[in-house]
């Protein structure tokens, strides 16, 4: 766009200063991360968004120079192509990780979306290339359709509180299943219960953007405030106690799951139509 | 950011560069100032953007401060700041040319007559005479030579570095102030080679104590004195004498500048450089950089030849230039590139006449050799080595002629000299390439580029230099680049090229691209067939001249490649590459070794996938570039079509149609009018086609709204509405027209024809069009669709349209977007950008009144859009009535258009008094109405128009009686006139800030629109007083910091002018009815016209949603005050926008202008953005105030001046 209707005429080589260039693009996100760094006493985990080997690759290592404390490498991938196949996508996954990790030596961790067949393998398969953890989960962009103008909607819908159960269920079956994989938790985290939940089930960490562009950064030092309100009326001394308290710990996780999923359709009882007994009724039927 | 002075303390390594001469000098002047104070002004702008651009970057000078750089309201405002900032001791320079440094010369007056040390440094322009120019002549520089200035001249890019440093140490030794000029294009942006003075260098050459001296001459309270002083005829004529003895120093310093240069760098100087035989009988003398051209010439030709180059034109050093003139010589041919009508000689000339006939009366000579003068190369016209030696031949002959021109055909004086274009100095070893591109294509950036790539090795040399043509859009580049294993010396365009590359296949149809290459040429075609089909797509006469010239033909399908390697319609990677594979500038493995390089240099900021993929892109071009078997014969059908059909004009044909094509410099001097004056309507015949997709309606689905046609800024969408039975068997077959859907008009039809060879694409009227389908997703009223398969029906639908009659005016309303759409657009198919903002109003003003109408155009987009040659958009409507335009200057249209005012008022006046004397004889009846008519309305004008008619018929039978024919004379007056004095902010807000208020002061009956693009756009984008606080803008690299001028609520202050501001995309029937009240006004009026630009950085198809936004945001409320409002006892200011309802952010952050900032200086964008949005509300705030105010709380209007 800074090159727009340069070099045309005459009088006009260009219509923005050359200084306008600087910092944008990816020398601006490396110069956050200097100044970031240099701001902060915590940790800064600088985040790389890409889906395939090439191109980018040498980006984490410029990352990493510019004083990263780690790096979050965001594989954003809907593999629609009808010829990939599930194992060649979850390949592509691993090969990406492998090239990122032989760029730096910092902390990597992977963030990727669920719909993988069989998350486990993959995130033990990610493990072994070289991931330090795992980030769960990115929410595929999932676009609208305006039923006026007849066109796709396109918006960022901030994920709510009610979001959190798929990662929930993944972070009970992951944790303490691959050690030393490090796993965040990262959706739906609007407050303090969000957090608890995910520390519950087993989360190393817990991540919201989500709440601090709702309500602002100030957010979060509520949020914190409100989770050591919970520790402390529990009586657990730390976060450390509560971790992975609640984490499937069956030795066969899958039968586990099956077996709650069935109770959870058992139990189902519908909020509307007083008095009606069918669906309940039904959905027992269909199990 | 291009090359930025650095410190460099190694002297011992030379290093070298490219960069054009702008940049060169510039390099210097930056590192050895405290101030700038800089305007923008082409071809010199380059050098106050990098001043610019190096401060708000923080490079210091080699004092180690960073200079301050103050960009003023105009190149007056500039030279008082520089004369202010010398007086106080600082040093300071600017750049300037043509009318910029017109400006300058009173100051440069003052600041010679006080023996000030300054550096100006121009690049050499045509100054505006019988038409503007932009390109370089010395008219300007020439017309300064009274003001006391040393003028020194710089002769190349590698010149204008080292000579703006020994101006520099010239200009503190001896007082005397310089300026340092170097010719405007030709040098300020020619890419070149030049080895770059080191820093200590630079250091070494300005001495300290000098810098001491002119601080220790700065006013100061401490050691109180006065300049400035008012003289009487007792003591001023003594005083202006008092300082000769400076100047006659002045040669002998700069000599000695130049020795100590030489001493530091290796690279000597003379005053007067004499190149040739010592025993030389004839001698060109010059200056600029024709003095090379001259040079290589003598050498070529051998003999008794020599050239003489000036570089110390002022002060004329005698004594040096005898000195260099050997004695043998016997005729002098003295070439100037400027003219002065009327002299005995243009100015060099007569110095080297006075030189030698003083030589001669002294006995300092014996003889005086025969001395001829001759102009050469105004509005850098080409000076080639032909022209130089066509001048030798001249001064060979018994009588050479005096006065003569070279260059081009006078067949009305007589003046030019005969030559032969195809006399050829330049030795194979250098590389000559071509490239025709278009603007929008990348050529010019990528060959930009290569020069500079190629140019990084020791042992090569390369010069770039551009060519394009005025459109805004579509504009047609060419680029002539030169290599070779010596430094490029050669001034002048490439006319015999080794190596061709047209990037675009349709310019075969219309340009003549092989004109330029030499036999046994490379000619690399960007072709859409494959190596067997292309040879049977060339036009007949493209397949003789390869043929004939015996070309190797290489094509490649560009567009395919850079789409199959995800580059999308980035061609210039895959052309560049074919160029470095194909040309012989490196061997071909080298050359792709030498393109990857490049790519990671130019793209490697960008992320490697930007890399990857243009490394592919260039493996992929080597598989896709064919050679072409050619065979010996050209076979081809295809005849060049003509430029413009045999039913253009003659004067389309016999003019305007040859500069089209590009052959301009053939004509001759008879073709020319003599005082400037053109005519109209010529845009129509330019069918540029430079769009590939293009609008398509859907009448089913049409609402028949407008919006699409007041929204167009190209004017390419007309609508008509007609009877249903003139839809006959010869309507085209797909003619589109549909029932008009408003109640009475049963058997009328309504067509929307859209003019397809001017559309540009823009998709503005895609955007702005209401209209939705129910069931098909994205289907709108208008839709853009490939224009190539309804390409030749459009033509036909277009013809048969032109048939149905121009829709009555009187039956038109004009008070609704609806109703206008039928109004007749006299003013069409400009050159502005795809998408321009500005056009649209032009546009309406010609729909409403343009046959009436009168328009004062400052120089500025509008001015070169408007009447840059070949054609203008200004057009007739079939009566032959149509706006007058004429364009003065930038600094003085408020008052050229008042000029108009009081003459129309004067011829009005003179008419009435006419009328009632010849009232007996014409009728009193007829004579009253007329005088008496109102003419406000469009039926008030229609009636008027026949009284006026009637008049005429009356007068025609009255004989030649002289109250007659003066009645005629001014009868036209009869008709209210429209008088509109149109320009930019650069304009308004700025330059001529001073006149239009004088103008909005004086009552008179005047309508001014400011196309409002808040920067100066036709220069490049400088800020303006316009530019909103936040934005980004040349001048304003780090952000402007200031909030825009209100310039609205200022002319409110005066209570009796009508003041509107409007945004055509935010609501058009606001800005409609804007401009009628503007014109009913009888007093001045204003108006504020939003106006999207290239320059704000946004994709222009949504330029009115942009518009919109800005309202809703409150950036951009829409008022109109209305003085008239308080004789019928309304307010006079009412706001006619909603309160702001979306944040500030949700506007401007569409646009890179303030987006670019928030990427590089975060912190301080978001604190602008604050600023800007408490700016916004608190704006609001003061209008809703005004609002609420009756008419009695304004400045009480006193009555209009009649006329």
């Amino acid at each position: 766009m800074l090159a727009l209707g340069a070099d045309s005429s005459p009088e006009a080589s260009s219509y923005f200063p050359s200084a306008a260039a600087y910092n944008a693009g990816p020398d601006g996100y490396l110069d956050l991360i200097v100044r970031a760094r240099a701001a902060l006493e915590i940790p800064v985990i600088a985040s790389l968004n890409g889906s395939t080997v090439v191109g980018w690759v040498d980006h984490a290592g410029l990352i990493q120079e510019a004083g990263a404390s780690a790096l979050e490498l965001n594989i954003y991938r809907v593999a629609s192509g009808a010829a990939v196949t599930g194992p060649e996508a979850e390949s592509d996954c691993v090969d990406l990780v492998r090239a990122v990790r032989a760029r730096i030596t910092i902390p990597l961790a992977v963030k990727l979306h669920p719909h993988f067949s069989a998350f486990g393998a993959l995130a033990r398969n990610l493990h072994q290339v070289g991931a330090d953890g795992l980030v769960l989960f990115n929410r595929l962009y999932q676009p609208d359709i305006d039923l006026v103008r007849l066109r796709w909607y396109n918006d960022v819908a901030l994920s709510t509180a009610q979001d959190i159960r798929l990662g929930l269920l993944w972070l009970s079956v992951l944790s303490g299943r691959t050690p030393r994989l490090s796993l965040a938790a990262g959706t739906g985290v609007e407050d303090a219960p969000e957090v608890i939940r995910y520390l519950l089930a087993g989360a190393d960490a817990v991540m919201t953007t989500a709440s601090l562009l709702r309500h602002g950064p100030d957010h979060l030092s509520g949020m914190l405030a409100r989770l050591r309100e919970w520790l402390e009326a529990r009586k657990f001394s730390s976060v450390a106690a509560i971790q992975g308290l609640l984490r499937d710990t069956h030795p066969d996780a899958e039968a586990h799951q099956r077996h709650a999923y069935v109770d959870s359709l058992i139990g189902y009882r519908g909020p509307y139509v007083p008095g009606d007994v069918g669906a309940s009724t039904r959905l027992a039927g269909l199990v | 950011m291009s090359a930025i002075p650095s410190t460099r303390p190694d002297k011992a390594a030379p290093v070298t560069a490219t960069m054009d001469g702008n940049t060169a000098a510039a390099y210097v002047a930056y590192r050895v100032n405290e101030v700038c104070a800089i305007y923008p002004i082409t071809p010199s702008s380059t050098m106050a953007e990098l001043a610019d651009e190096w401060a708000a970057a923080g490079i210091p000078n080699i004092w180690g401060g960073v200079p301050v750089v103050q960009e003023m309201q105009s190149e007056g405002g500039a030279a008082g700041t520089v004369h202010g900032a010398l007086q106080s001791g600082a040093l300071t320079t600017t750049f300037t040319s043509s009318q910029g440094l017109l400006l300058m010369l009173p100051n440069m007056f003052k600041i010679a007559g006080e023996l000030t040390p300054t550096v100006f440094h121009v690049a050499a322009r045509a100054v505006a005479t019988q038409a503007l120019s932009i390109f370089g002549d010395h008219s300007d520089v020439m017309a300064t030579r009274a003001s006391g200035f040393a003028m020194l001249s710089s002769a190349s890019v590698q010149e204008a570095h080292d000579l703006a440093l020994i101006a520099q140490a010239a200009t503190l030794k001896s007082r005397v102030p310089f300026m340092h000029f170097f010719d405007g294009f030709r040098t300020s942006h020619e890419l070149n080679k030049l080895t770059l003075i080191a820093d200590p260098d630079i250091r070494a050459m300005i001495r300290d104590d000098h810098v001491r001296a002119h601080r220790a001459r700065a006013l100061t309270p401490e050691r109180p004195v006065m300049r400035g002083t008012a003289h009487n005829p007792d003591t001023f004529f003594q005083a202006r004498e008092a300082a000769n003895p400076f100047y006659a120093a002045t040669p002998i310093i700069v000599e000695r500048a130049m020795a100590r240069f030489k001493a530091l760098t290796g690279r000597g100087y003379r005053l007067f450089e004499y190149h040739g035989p010592a025993d030389a009988e004839s001698v060109i003398v010059l200056l600029g950089s024709a003095a090379e051209v001259a040079r290589d010439t003598a050498q070529f030709l051998k003999g008794a030849l020599g050239v003489l180059q000036v570089r110390l034109y002022r002060p004329f050093s005698v004594q040096h230039f005898l000195a260099a003139l050997p004695a043998s010589v016997r005729a002098i041919a003295v070439l100037d590139r400027t003219k002065e009508p009327g002299a005995t000689g243009e100015p060099l000339y007569l110095d080297v006449i006075t030189t030698l006939a003083q030589a001669l009366a002294s006995g300092e000579r014996a003889t005086m050799p025969r001395v001829i003068g001759g102009r050469y190369g105004l509005s850098s016209k080409e000076f080639t080595p032909a022209m130089a030696k066509a001048v030798f031949e001249e001064l060979a002959k018994q009588a050479p002629r005096n006065g003569f021109t070279i260059g081009i055909n006078d067949d009305v004086s007589g003046t030019s000299l005969a030559y032969d274009p195809s006399f050829d100095i330049e030795p194979d070893s250098v590389i000559r390439a071509v490239f025709y591109g278009l603007g929008s294509d990348g050529t010019v950036g990528a060959n930009k580029n290569s020069v500079k790539i190629l140019a990084e090795d020791d042992d090569r040399f390369a010069q770039g230099y551009f060519v394009y043509d005025s459109h805004k859009s579509g504009a047609q580049t060419v680029s002539h680049l030169r290599f070779g294993p010596e430094p490029i010396q050669a001034p002048y365009l490439i006319a015999q090229a080794s190596f061709v590359a047209c990037h675009q296949f349709a310019f075969l149809d219309r340009v003549d691209v092989l004109s330029l290459a030499g036999t046994g040429a490379t000619f690399l075609l960007n072709c859409p067939y494959s190596a067997e089909e292309a040879w049977s797509h060339l036009p007949r006469s493209v397949q003789q001249e390869i043929i004939d010239k015996q070309l190797r033909l290489y094509v490649i399908d560009a567009s395919q490649v850079a789409r199959d390697t995800g580059l999308g319609g980035l061609i210039n990677t895959v052309l560049q590459s074919c160029f470095f594979a194909i040309s012989g500038v490196l061997p071909r493995d080298e050359a792709i070794q030498r393109i990857k390089h490049m790519i990671e240099k130019t793209y490697g900021r960008k992320g490697a996938g930007v890399v990857e993929k243009n490394y592919a892109a260039v493996d992929h071009t080597l598989e896709h570039l064919h050679e072409v078997t050619v065979p010996a014969t050209a076979t081809s059908l295809l005849e060049r079509p003509p430029i413009v059909p045999a039913s253009a004009p003659a004067f389309v044909r016999d003019f305007t149609a040859i500069v089209m094509a590009g052959r301009g410099d053939g004509l001759p001097v008879s073709a020319m009018p003599v005082d400037g004056t053109f005519p109209l309507g010529t845009a129509a015949w330019e069918k540029r086609n430079i769009a590939d997709s293009v609008p398509i309606w859907d009448q089913e689905l049409c609402i028949q709204c407008g919006q699409c046609s007041i929204a167009c800024p190209h004017s390419v969408i007309r609508a008509r509405f007609f009877e249903a039975e003139r839809l006959t068997d010869a309507a085209p077959a797909t003619f589109k027209a549909a029932p008009v859907n408003a109640r009475g008009y049963p058997d009328s039809r309504f067509t929307l024809q859209i003019y397809v060879e001017e559309c540009t694409g823009c998709g503005i009227c895609v955007e702005v069009c209401p209209a939705i389908s129910a069931s098909v997703p994205d289907q709108k009223a208008i839709n853009m669709a490939a224009k190539a398969p309804v390409l030749e029906a459009e033509r036909e639908n277009i013809v048969f349209f032109e048939t149905l009659p121009v829709n009555d005016r009187a039956l038109v309303d004009f008070a609704n977007v609806r109703g206008v759409q039928f109004l007749e657009p006299l003013f069409e198919f400009s050159g502005a950008c795809a998408g321009c903002g500005e056009t649209p109003y032009l546009r309406l003003l010609s729909q409403l009144f343009g046959d009436r109408l009168q328009i004062a155009n400052a120089t500025g987009c509008s001015s070169i859009y408007g009447g840059n040659l070949p054609v203008t958009p200004w057009t007739t409507n079939r009566d032959g009535r149509g706006p007058a335009w004429s364009n003065s200057l930038f600094e003085d249209n408020a008052e050229f258009g008042l000029g108009f005012r009081l003459a129309a008022d004067m011829h009005g006046a003179l008419a009435a008094r006419l009328l009632r004397q010849l009232a007996p004889q014409l009728g009193e009846a007829l004579v009253e109405a007329i005088l008496s008519a109102p003419q406000i309305r469009e039926s008030d004008i229609a009636t008027q128009r026949q009284r006026v008619a009637e008049l005429r018929r009356r007068l025609a039978s009255m004989g030649e009686a002289p109250l007659v024919l003066d009645l005629l004379s001014v009868i036209d007056h009869l008709l209210r006139r429209s008088i509109w004095l149109v320009g930019g902010d650069g304009w308004a807000y700025d330059i001529d800030y001073g006149g239009l208020d004088h103008v909005m002061a004086s009552g008179r009956d005047v309508n001014v629109l400011v196309l409002d693009t808040e920067v100066y756009s036709n220069t490049g984008g400088q800020a303006s007083k316009a530019t909103p606080i936040g934005a980004v803008a040349k001048f304003a690299a780090a952000g402007k910091r200031t909030a825009r001028k209100d310039l609205g609520l200022q002319t409110i202050a005066y209570g009796n002018v009508y003041v509107a501001q409007v945004a055509i995309g935010a609501n058009p029937q606001h800005t409609l009815l804007a401009f009628r009240e503007a014109e009913a006004w009888p007093g001045p009026s204003l108006i504020l016209a939003y106006s999207h630009c290239i320059a704000h950085g946004f994709d222009l198809r949504f330029g009115m949603r942009q518009q919109d936004l800005a309202t809703a945001s409150g950036y951009w409320p829409l008022f109109r005050f209305n003085p008239a409002m308080r004789s019928v006892g309304e307010a006079p200011f009412r706001l006619d926008s909603p309160r702001p309802h979306i944040p500030m952010q949700d506007y401007a952050y569409n646009e890179l202008r303030y987006r670019s900032l928030a990427s590089s200086r975060p912190a301080e964008a978001a604190e602008l953005l604050a600023t800007a949005q408490a700016s916004v509300m608190e704006k609001y705030r003061q209008y809703e105030t005004l609002a609420r105010r009756d008419g009695s709380r304004f400045q009480p209007d006193a009555p209009a001046i009649k006329g």
